[in-house]
């Protein structure tokens, strides 16, 4: 039986409080991880660690980034969205129809799919705090209607199952420079996403570590009762998560359709879940109340690096997958001993 | 006398057709512990969701510091100073101590939405306040998951006396602790009231309630057994009323017999002392 409150130095001080305050990051197991990637695919293939390289697989992460950060705040907060992969398409396809087809400057139809991701955000929050259901059925049929809506409407108006020609669009220079710009370091040009990732990623950590909305982040994914109990707005702070996700899939959408000025209906299916395994990676638990925004970011690197890295290194991309399994499992693995440790009740 | 923090006069509530509580009187004194005793089902839990705001009452009258009152809400009730700290609703686990402990009332600095936690004051304030208690803890750092039973009960003692509460109801604070952790938690249910906090102490261990209680409330399906002073009844008394009294002494009869006799020959002789056990 332990005693507490012994005001003499404690004897179960004993381990060194340092190292144990960095394991318990939920952000190490990325980290590590993403160091090991890196450093592999450094040596295996010569293309990597070129400008051209880093600015290849930096890319590939970026856009990945931005919606494991915000997905990685939702799941902080205990809940899913699978809609947010198709989201991105869907926001893309509105400010692409309303540019192309009606004719509107390209910020007033950005303005337009903000305020439809934003919709749809909140009318998936409103849904799961309603109902009481998980939000991984209640996003899994947000995620289906707009996958219909995408292709439906978008055959309806144009009769195929894209939208092009955004170049055209009043306003698309000055947008096309803040969403899909490069940036020219060292004679190779780095996309601006890369910018907005980390932008992305230091404002989320901000918000989860130093506001008390970020408090109530983790309170509403770890033990949502008590956090009520002790005055805490639970379902304001879950529907502002989901208008969250689907903000960061309209940023998505938007350096998309800005950077390639077409949109493909059936874009973003799949999505979602490289979305939650990168934030799985970077540390969050599926079952909320703890995670890191740093870490999904660097679980997002890892992903465009290996994905990127396959292709210098000339294999097959099917083993992707394989190590995208692996690595999955081994983070909630890891994950799950964390959890015990700051679960674990002493009587 | 001075006027009671909380009273409760001939209070009743109904569920449906189901009498939870009916015609139960008690006072909470600043300063002082009331005890609330009774088996499962006595009533207990009723009568703290009725002064916690979480239910109304029915019938008779409740009065804070004098007044007759009805909450309409926890919140309410916590506004007037009444703070309840439940057994399971205490904490959220994965979180640091610092962070629980102002969970919902978190102290910022800066402006409109750029203001951030203050941190450093949040640390420093929890740190000072658990000490206050005569808690204290490794590091506010730390997840409240890593802490005991005994110790996160602490905590949420702490962070209701900081935040202003005049009255503490605690809901089987004992329940599920060891006996050495249930023992800490006692202490510190003194320190509060030496602190001239009115503290409400619902158990169903007279063990634990006889020596930090100063009043306490007997309750049995929903009505009151009596409300005595610690002068006016001793430990075993409450044992033995706590227990149903004369039921228990039946029951004890029959185990005892049961013990002796570890092959009755004729079950016919041991049956009716059973059935009357049971009534």
């Amino acid at each position: 039986m332990t005693t507490v409150a012994v005001p003499k130095p404690d004897e179960r001080l004993a381990r060194p409080r340092v190292l144990d305050r960095i394991v318990a990051r939920p952000e190490l197991g990325s980290v590590l991880g993403a160091l090991v990637v890196f450093a592999f695919f450094s040596l295996v293939t010569d293309q990597f660690l070129s400008p051209m390289g880093v600015a290849t697989w930096l890319d590939d992460s970026a856009t990945l980034g931005i919606m494991a950060v915000a997905v990685a705040l939702l799941m902080i907060g205990g809940e899913f969205d699978l809609s947010a992969g198709v989201m991105t398409a869907s926001t893309a396809l509105v400010t692409a129809i309303l540019a192309t087809q009606l004719g509107w400057n390209t910020w007033l139809a950005l303005l337009a799919s903000l305020l439809f991701a934003l919709a749809v955000g909140a009318l998936n929050g409103w849904l799961v705090m309603r109902t009481g259901l998980p939000s991984f059925i209640v996003t899994l049929g947000t995620f289906l209607a707009l996958q219909g809506l995408n292709l439906g409407v978008t055959r309806l108006i144009t009769g195929t199952v894209q939208v092009s020609g955004m170049r055209s669009a009043d306003g698309y220079a000055s947008a096309g420079f803040v969403f899909a710009s490069t940036v020219n370091i060292a004679g190779t040009s780095f996309q601006i996403s890369i910018l907005w990732w980390v932008l992305v990623t230091v404002l989320a950590s901000w918000v989860l570590l130093r506001t008390r909305f970020g408090n109530w982040i983790f309170a509403v994914g770890g033990a949502p009762a008590s956090a009520r109990a002790v005055g805490v707005p639970v379902v304001r702070t879950k529907v502002l998560l989901f208008m969250t996700t689907a903000a960061a899939g309209w940023l998505v959408g938007t350096i998309n359709i800005l950077r390639f000025t077409t949109v493909q209906a059936n874009q973003g299916i799949g999505l979602e879940f490289q979305f939650i395994i990168a934030a799985v990676i970077g540390g969050c638990l599926l079952t909320g109340g703890y995670g890191s925004a740093i870490g999904a970011a660097v679980g997002a690197l890892i992903f465009g690096m290996t994905r990127q890295g396959i292709v210098f290194a000339r294999w097959e991309s099917d083993w992707f997958m394989l190590f995208l399994g692996v690595m999955l499992l081994g983070a909630v693995l890891i994950n799950n001993t964390f959890r015990r440790r700051a679960e674990r009740v002493r009587r | 006398m001075t006027t009671p923090l909380l009273e409760v006069r001939e209070i009743g509530k109904r569920y449906g057709s189901v009498v939870a509580l009916d015609g139960v009187s008690a006072v909470v004194n600043a300063g002082e512990v009331t005890c609330v005793l009774g088996d499962n089902g006595a009533g207990k839990s009723t009568l703290i969701k009725i002064l916690a705001g979480a239910h109304q009452h029915d019938s008779g009258e409740y009065l804070v510091e004098g007044e007759p009152v009805r909450f309409h809400s926890p919140r309410e009730a916590l506004d007037r100073g009444i703070a309840t700290v439940y057994q399971d609703l205490a904490v959220v686990p994965l979180m640091s101590v610092w962070r629980n402990f102002f969970l919902g009332s978190e102290p910022r600095i800066g402006w409109g939405p750029f203001s951030a936690l203050d941190r450093r004051r949040a640390k420093e304030i929890t740190r000072s306040a658990l000490a206050e208690m005569g808690i204290n803890l490794r590091d506010v750092e730390q997840p409240v998951g890593t802490l005991s039973g005994g110790e996160r009960q602490c905590v949420a003692i702490a962070r209701a006396v900081h935040f202003g509460a005049k009255v503490l109801i605690l809901d089987e604070p004992t329940a599920a602790l060891g006996v050495k952790q249930a023992g800490v938690v006692l202490k510190y249910v003194a320190q509060a009231r030496d602190r001239g906090l009115g503290v409400v102490l619902i158990t169903h261990n007279p063990h634990h309630a006889y020596p930090v209680g100063d009043r306490f409330l007997l309750l049995k399906r929903g009505r009151s057994l009596g409300f005595h002073r610690k002068s006016e009844i001793s430990l075993a008394e409450l044992t033995r009323q706590m227990a149903g009294g004369a039921e228990l002494e039946a029951l004890e009869h029959e185990l005892r017999a049961e013990h002796v006799v570890p092959e009755p020959a004729e079950p016919v002789d041991g049956a009716p002392t059973a059935e009357g056990a049971q009534r």
